[in-house]
């Protein structure tokens, strides 16, 4: 079950199991990508980063075929997701794993239902087989004696490592981490990040990482898109970007409140809400910028 | 200003309907594929149906006592006690078992089917089934939707054997009208094609249209907790309207 995919990936190292061209996005009025153009070549972890609000998930729902671009082109294992039709897109799905940010657990089910959901949906295993790859998933995650659990009995961190567990299952050809650090205790960070990277290279899995830890990022990830103001702001290495040569990168990874991501939504004067404008004795209020067009700027 | 707004809430009304009108189709299309979830159907149908007996029963008991108390006070002003039997049957057969039935369905059943999709809506499991390449509308929907329509007439003849019961509880043992006169003037007036089923046919409609609203209004929730609870009022507020004007129409063409 597992070689196939890694056999899959190790054929053709260097080609884009992703391409994204020209994509555009129109949310409620609002432009949350213009133009973006992305490669997520097979076999690497590539992380995808950006401000609260940026699009991340959007973009990962545009890769799926949850939801079809504006314009666009986004090709994945050589299939465009918006033209190719209900029967094809759920064939493409079978082999993508994906970790929900809010983990999405089915509640009905207990945890080893539900990680043996995707199994008994697809595949008719053997009962013991079944068991047997739930368990070592399980395992893999640190929950095989919580197997019997209902998912209201976990902590946050357990029911991200259930959701995980469910991503991996059939060790897919692509897995989508959507913030997979969130709730996380500092020793299943890491039980998790050696996960990711041993199944990345192992198996040979793609995987995308959605997420803001770049402490944790940085340690597994081959190479960074940071996504702001609806376009790629930076790409790279890791080294590179942490070194924050650019003002995105700089304000970025440094976290500082001023730079070319506002971090107070536009607003009118202050003091004029306040009701405080014209009194001298006070300091003038901060004026706060609109948010500046982008430059994107691309690392090859 | 209040009549663009009136008029937006029409035009909004229309979209919805036949909103919901495609949702069926979706609903009919996607039911040969969930044969496969048998088991999910079973389950429902215990969901709905065997889990609202209780409400059915004790609703079914007491409406056919008051029918009994009142229905005697009314025929002992003519002097026709003895057609007690007849009347509350029919009654019951016809108008009262399909229509009370399905509003306590409306009201038990389907406000949990439309939270329970609403917030698996709202908590992404939706999205979750259809990422693991499942298709909702299969696994969830028509499930329920099928169990609906099985649960319902048998949940109405429940009812309406309750109800018959509560009448002779009142009628023969409370207020001295003769046993056998109840039942063999019942038996003897009562048409199984013309009364019984066509009551039975009833409960189907209202089974498929209170299903039909309810899983509707939790798949197309808004994904929030306020979504949910404003989706749960909609079910039961649609399904009860529904449910009667259907009863009109349906006694019109069946009489």
């Amino acid at each position: 079950m597992t070689a196939p995919n890694a056999l899959h990936n190790a054929g053709k190292p260097d080609e884009a199991l992703i391409r994204i061209r020209g994509l555009r996005t129109v949310l409620n009025g609002k432009t949350i990508f213009d133009g973006v153009d992305l490669d997520i070549p097979r076999g690497r972890i590539t992380a995808v980063m950006g401000p609260s609000g940026t699009g991340k998930t959007t973009l990962m729902r545009h890769i799926t075929g949850q939801r079809a671009p504006d314009a666009g082109e986004i090709v994945v294992d050589g299939r465009d997701v918006a033209k190719i039709g209900r029967r094809e897109l759920f064939g493409l799905r079978e082999k993508i794993g994906y970790l929900f940010q809010n983990s999405a657990l089915l509640t009905d089910y207990s945890v080893f239902e539900n990680v043996a959901f995707p199994l008994r949906q697809h595949l008719r295993l053997p009962e013991e087989l079944l068991r047997n790859i739930v368990l070592t998933k399980l395992q893999a995650v640190g929950l095989r004696g919580a197997a019997e659990l209902m998912p209201a009995e976990l902590s946050g961190g357990m029911v991200r490592r259930v959701a995980l567990a469910r991503a991996i299952v059939r060790d897919p050809m692509l897995i989508i981490y959507d913030e997979p650090f969130v709730g996380l205790d500092p020793i299943a960070l890491n039980q998790i990040l050696k996960l990711i990277k041993t199944l990345n290279q192992t198996l040979g899995i793609t995987s995308i990482l959605v997420g803001h830890e770049l402490a944790a990022v940085r340690l597994v990830a081959d190479s960074i898109y940071l996504i702001a103001g609806g376009k790629i702001a930076a790409h790279g290495a890791p080294e590179e970007l942490a070194r924050g040569e650019t003002p995105w990168t700089r304000q970025f990874f440094s976290g500082e409140a001023d730079g070319p991501v506002p971090f107070h939504y536009p607003a009118s004067d202050y003091a004029t809400q306040l009701g405080l404008a014209g009194k001298a004795a006070l300091a003038p209020p901060p004026v706060v910028p609109a948010p500046r067009a982008i430059e994107p700027e691309r690392k090859p | 200003m209040i009549a663009n707004k009136a008029t937006s809430r029409f035009t909004d009304g229309i979209a919805q309907v036949g909103a919901c009108g495609i949702f069926l189709v979706q609903i009919l299309r996607a039911i040969p594929r969930s044969m496969r979830y048998l088991r999910e159907s079973v389950r429902q149908v215990w969901f709905v149906g065997a889990m609202s007996l209780i409400i059915i029963m004790t609703s079914g008991l007491f409406v056919g006592m008051v029918l009994g108390l009142q229905l005697y006070y009314v025929l002992s002003i003519f002097g026709g006690t003895a057609a007690l039997g007849t009347v509350v049957s029919l009654s019951l057969y016809r108008e009262l078992g399909p229509v009370v039935t399905a509003l306590l369905f409306a009201g038990r059943a389907g406000t949990s089917i439309t939270a329970e999709i609403g917030l698996m809506r709202a908590t992404d499991q939706i999205d979750a089934m259809e990422m693991m390449a499942v298709d909702p509308l299969a696994y969830v929907v028509a499930p329920r939707f099928i169990a609906g329509i099985i649960a319902m007439p048998i949940l109405a003849c429940v009812f309406n054997a309750l109800g018959i019961l509560g009448a002779y509880l009142v009628g023969v043992s409370w207020l001295g009208v003769d046993g056998g006169t109840f039942w063999s003037n019942m038996t003897s007036s009562v048409d199984v094609w013309k009364d019984v089923i066509n009551g039975v046919w009833k409960s189907v409609a209202f089974g498929a249209v209170c299903t039909l609203i309810a899983t509707f209004q939790g798949y197309t929730t808004a994904p929030t907790s306020e979504g949910v609870a404003y989706a749960t009022t909609r079910t039961v507020v649609f399904s009860s309207i529904t449910t009667l004007a259907l009863d009109f129409v349906m006694t019109a063409f069946l009489m």
